[in-house]
């Protein structure tokens, strides 16, 4: 437990001074709430249930925010550690490898929680957006979908061969996904091919829930499917990363 | 008392045999250092120590315990330097330092191994800035954070400029008198000669030699004898130098003439090395 706490800090360090990853995975989010708000916050979305254009995008802002930092930002920072060998390194420490498994994943947690508050603040500020009321509800599915997403970031890394394939095979899935399952825009409107992509994706799912409880009042349980969809993508990531977890480098062998 | 005991240690990498039956024992206190060309075995035989490979045969224990099965509580015990210094580049120095002295049950203080491994200096400098030499004094001082009773050593000195593999040398005997036990691997034989109370000569996964540096270079019967005469170079070898000189010295001084450039030497480590390992040396920087 000691052990834990001095990594937790020691991990919550190391990401606040990580620039570039933060830019990426933490500020990007935020800073495509306020454009994007700004330019259609105001419209009424016929599709959505006559939603505000600012609401349905502060909702769609958080799931983009959870993959962006559980999925992408860990699965990058820890392809890095392992093929700069900072994971070889650390095993051969007395830090025993759950706590630190578990520390990292608190820290990027953690951050996700700041990121959450800072939209709902600047939606507050910018859009005036009321605070969301179901707290519970809206607590639990963003921690079951954050710890989901983080478990297929981890599992992802298994495929990933070198540092450099890092970034590109990361952005490469999240930023479609993030498309794809009406993050930025209601996917009401894509065409059927893509809304057969999308009712495949974790984040879709995600989405549907965190929506149903900011915008319309709902509570966790009333979408027992949906949660079993994040719930199997999550299962799937920790059985990868199971299977495929390498504390070192692929190069060594 | 040993430290480290190893008996018949096999492994294979697929149709490789990396190591192929391979023993030796370590003192407590002692400084062992393993010597070989690239390939030769060193870094896996050092990393089933460490306990990140198993071994496909034989028996292994390191403080008392197999490495294979060793948990935190060992680790705690140990401090290790690999091949290639990994960090977190974002944090200074002495914050490095500290993180890792967290993992340790009784590390030594901070200020202390910052001084202990000549990085005063650079103490609030961010590891991406340091040069290559001074993260591997990083590297090993992240090893000595926790006071380990045994640290291994996969070429420390690999990359540095002969100012700072001094440097190094003298911290690794200032923890040798601290009582320390040393494995370290090496392919710099002035290294293993200044530093080791003891080396094995490792190729092709075998031990070909082991012993004191100095035991292992009278192993070769031949000291050398040089020196001129009219301009030509002379060059005798034998194995009993003191008779050879009296002779070459009575001679010239019965003739009232010099020696020129006469120089005795006793073969090196490096000899043995050259004769035992076929000739190779390798240049490479890791």
């Amino acid at each position: 437990m000691r052990l834990f706490r001095h990594e937790l800090k020691s991990e919550l360090l190391l990401y606040v001074r990580s620039r570039e990853l933060a830019f990426f995975t933490f500020l990007f989010p935020i800073i495509l709430f306020v454009l994007l708000g700004s330019s259609y916050g105001n419209d009424r979305i016929k599709s959505e249930g006559n939603v505000r254009g600012a609401n349905f995008l502060e909702a769609g802002m958080i799931g983009y925010g959870a993959i962006s930092i559980a999925f992408a930002g860990l699965a990058i920072v820890l392809v890095l550690r392992r093929e700069s060998g900072v994971l070889k390194r650390l095993r051969a420490t007395p830090l025993p490898a759950p706590a630190y498994i578990v520390a990292l994943l608190s820290s990027f947690l953690a951050a996700f929680a700041v990121e959450v508050l800072a939209i709902v603040v600047l939606g507050r500020l910018l859009f005036s957006i009321g605070a969301p009321d179901r707290i519970g509800s809206l607590v639990l599915i963003l921690l079951l979908g954050a710890v989901s997403f983080a478990g297929l970031g981890i599992g992802l890394t298994a495929l990933i061969r070198s540092a450099e394939g890092a970034s590109a095979v990361v952005n490469a899935i999240y930023l479609p996904m993030a498309f794809i399952s009406g993050a930025f825009f209601s996917s009401h409107s894509f065409p059927a091919f893509l809304r057969w992509i999308a009712a495949a994706l974790p984040l879709t799912y995600f989405l549907r829930i965190v929506r149903g409880v900011m915008l319309h009042g709902h509570e966790i349980w009333m979408y027992p499917g949906s949660l079993a969809m994040i719930a199997a993508w999550g299962v799937l990531g920790v059985v990868l990363a199971i299977r495929g977890f390498r504390w070192e480098p692929v190069e060594a062998g | 008392m040993s430290a480290i005991s190893v008996r018949g240690l096999r492994k294979s990498y697929g149709a490789l045999e990396a190591v192929r039956g391979v023993d030796f024992e370590v003192q407590v206190g002692e400084v062992f250092g393993l010597l070989g060309p690239n390939g030769a075995g060193k870094t896996t035989t050092v990393e089933i120590l460490e306990g990140y490979r198993k071994r496909d045969a034989g028996e292994v224990e390191v403080l008392g315990v197999d490495p294979a099965r060793a948990g935190g509580a060992w680790r705690d015990r140990i401090g290790v330097v690999l091949q290639s210094s990994a960090m977190y580049q974002t944090l200074s120095v002495t914050e490095h330092l500290r993180l890792f002295a967290g993992y340790y049950s009784k590390p030594r203080p901070v200020d202390e191994v910052v001084e202990l491994v000549g990085l005063g200096q650079k103490r609030d400098e961010l590891v991406r800035r340091l040069s290559g030499g001074q993260r591997r004094r990083l590297d090993l001082g992240l090893a000595l954070v926790g006071d380990p009773e045994l640290i291994f050593l996969d070429e420390p000195t690999t990359g540095f400029d002969p100012h700072a593999r001094r440097q190094a040398w003298e911290t690794l005997r200032s923890l040798r008198s601290l009582g320390k036990t040393i494995v370290l691997t090496t392919h710099y034989l002035d290294e293993a000669d200044r530093l080791c109370d003891r080396v094995a000569v490792l190729r092709e996964g075998e031990i070909v030699a082991a012993g004191p540096p100095s035991q292992l270079s009278a192993t070769l019967p031949a000291t050398e004898i040089r020196y001129r005469e009219n301009g030509r170079e002379v060059v005798l070898e034998t194995d009993a130098p003191t008779r050879v000189l009296n002779e070459l010295t009575a001679k010239a001084l019965a003739e009232n003439r010099e020696l020129e450039g006469l120089v005795v030497t006793r073969p090196t480590l490096e000899d043995v090395y050259l004769q035992l390992t076929g000739g190779e040396i390798d240049e490479e920087v890791g």
